[in-house]
């Protein structure tokens, strides 16, 4: 028997691993320790603990422990890399480059910047989302410090060449920071042989708790340094000061062990089930189009538009599916997903779209349950709708007048 | 969001989905949203010409669950209403009826808007329809 609703909304978080939770239980009650007090024995398991997540999560992404901080998720994490950068190498330069389908916690640290006398350039995506190397070079001027491009998209899943990003950056001298938080533990990332300085990753995307992530802060060739955005005790290395929360790091450690172990393997079974998934659901309805690039995207990531059905009204339909939508309905600006628009999606496939995410614990009858709902809801609605009686009367919709509202 | 049973009722088994002709003198029909903002309804209305009822209304919606109830709940109120007494449905007894929430009044005032349109729609047909017989007899 299926679980209702089904969870395939991965993207958005994912369930913490069991194995994860059994590592962080100590942690709570038994070795509760601060592992900044130096003087007794408490402390010192405490700072033991922390020092094997950080080997764990350098082991990961190819750092050194030291080169871990840990931050409260990844929304800091960009904050810290973007703004400590930022304020840091001001006197070298102003410039920042980043692209249209960043998250929004690193547009808008971007922006803040800009108010504060940065120029931030923002380079346009193609049709998948991408951007290339080439665009990122012909952005760079002499007072460019520090480019941010994303590894993978957290909506469509598309990969950036975060590996000639990085290459360039070196050439160039200029420092190279990836949001990192869809890729990690989902797809192979190496911080020398991509050459980032720092990178962005947080435990719940990669099936470890809620409330801690990490920023890899390079420490050699060149040594990265940040003006700390939280001031304090002078925790990590003085970049990010507060008391360690040493369960939730013991589980980001866990979880990033069993990615590194696990991850060739469950990268290739959730591609298959994604790829059933997609298939599954495209080749039974017609119109209906994969956001993203085809190939270059996460493994478990589908976003998949059906013309002529709205997004919202698609999620009540299939409500025993746990997915999430680039409609915007709910929101006061009835604006649809800006990293759809951003590839040039037209508004009312933007409207329609749905995202999938697969992950470690989707079963392949979970998706087998997927495919038969969405599209018997697709059928439904589009039996409903006045746009899909319009196409199939032959009326080009783009020629109608509509009164926007 | 938790979405109340009205709701849900109306999006699972809508009322009165489908089209008449849009050519039939006795239909009025009304379109309105634009398919970029997330919702467009078609929600047309048959007219007995003798007594001045709507005697049936089909809608069809492109939009979230709260657009599709509130077309459907139109469809339902309109039949049997005198065109006037259309007119007088307002929005808000829409909000009330279905419980929607703050974010989907949008969708209440769409429906107004397409029962308006609807109305308008027939009554054009009606004075032209008149106006062609009054100039087929020459006056």
């Amino acid at each position: 028997m299926l679980k209702l609703p089904v969870y395939m909304d991965n993207n958005a978080t994912t369930r913490t691993d069991p194995r994860v939770v059994d590592e962080m239980l100590p942690y709570f009650t038994e070795k509760y320790g601060n592992s900044a007090s130096r003087n007794h024995p408490y402390g010192w398991e405490a700072e033991a603990a922390v020092e094997e997540a950080r080997e764990q999560i350098g082991a990961l992404i190819g750092a050194s422990a030291k080169e871990i901080i840990f931050t409260s998720g990844a929304t800091e994490s960009n904050n810290l890399a973007l703004k400590g950068a930022a304020v840091m190498y001001r006197k070298k330069g102003t410039h920042i480059i980043t692209q249209a389908t960043e998250h929004k916690a690193v547009i808008d640290p971007c922006k803040r910047l800009e108010r504060e006398g940065f120029q931030v350039t923002i380079l346009p995506v193609d049709k998948y989302g991408q951007v290339t190397a080439e665009q990122v070079r012909n952005a760079i001027t002499d007072k460019t410090i520090l480019v941010s491009i994303m590894a993978a998209n957290n909506e469509i899943g598309s990969l950036q060449p975060i590996k000639q990003i990085g290459k360039l950056c070196k050439e160039k001298g200029v420092l190279f920071h990836t949001d990192a938080v869809q890729a990690v533990g989902r797809i192979a990332i190496d911080v020398n042989e991509m050459g980032i300085d720092l990178l962005s990753l947080t435990a719940h995307k990669l099936y470890g708790p809620k409330g801690i992530g990490a920023l890899y802060v390079r420490k050699k060739d060149p040594r990265v340094r940040l003006e700390p955005t939280i001031d304090g005790g002078g925790h990590e290395r003085g970049m990010r000061s507060g008391t360690l929360p040493v369960p939730l790091i013991v589980g980001l450690g866990a979880a990033c062990d069993i990615a590194r172990r696990e991850m060739a393997d469950e990268g290739k079974r959730t591609y298959r089930l994604r790829e059933r998934l997609r298939k599954g659901i495209m080749e039974q309805l017609p119109e209906s189009y994969l956001n993203g690039h085809p190939d270059e995207r996460l493994p478990g990531n589908a976003n998949i538009s059906f013309a002529y059905v709205e997004g919202e009204g698609l999620m009540m339909g299939i409500k025993d599916v746990a997915v999430s939508s680039g409609s915007a309905c709910t929101s006061a600006s009835l604006e649809p997903s800006y990293v759809l628009r951003a590839l040039g999606v037209g508004d009312e496939l933007a409207h329609s779209s749905i995202r999938f995410g697969i992950g470690r614990f989707t079963t392949e009858e979970e998706v087998d349950f997927v495919i038969d709902l969405v599209v018997k809801e697709v059928n439904r609605l589009r039996e409903m709708s006045p746009l899909y009686e319009m196409a199939l009367a032959g009326v080009d919709l783009k020629s109608v007048q509509w009164a926007a509202h | 969001m938790p979405y109340s049973n009205a709701i849900l009722d109306h999006y699972s088994n809508p009322r009165n989905v489908g089209s008449f002709s849009q050519a039939e003198p006795d239909i009025g029909t009304g379109l309105v949203g634009a398919p970029e903002c997330g919702d467009v309804m078609k929600l047309q209305i048959r007219v007995n010409p003798l007594t001045g009822l709507i005697e049936d209304a089909k809608f069809k919606t492109f939009g979230c669950g709260s657009a599709i109830a509130s077309s459907s709940l139109a469809t339902e109120w309109l039949k049997g209403k005198t065109v006037n007494e259309a007119l007088a449905i307002r929005n808000t007894q829409i909000v009330e009826e279905l419980a929607l929430p703050p974010v989907k009044v949008h969708c209440s005032v769409l429906a107004e808007d397409a029962i308006k349109a609807a109305v308008k729609n027939y009554q054009d047909k009606q004075t032209t329809g008149a106006e062609k017989e009054l100039a087929a007899v020459g006056v």
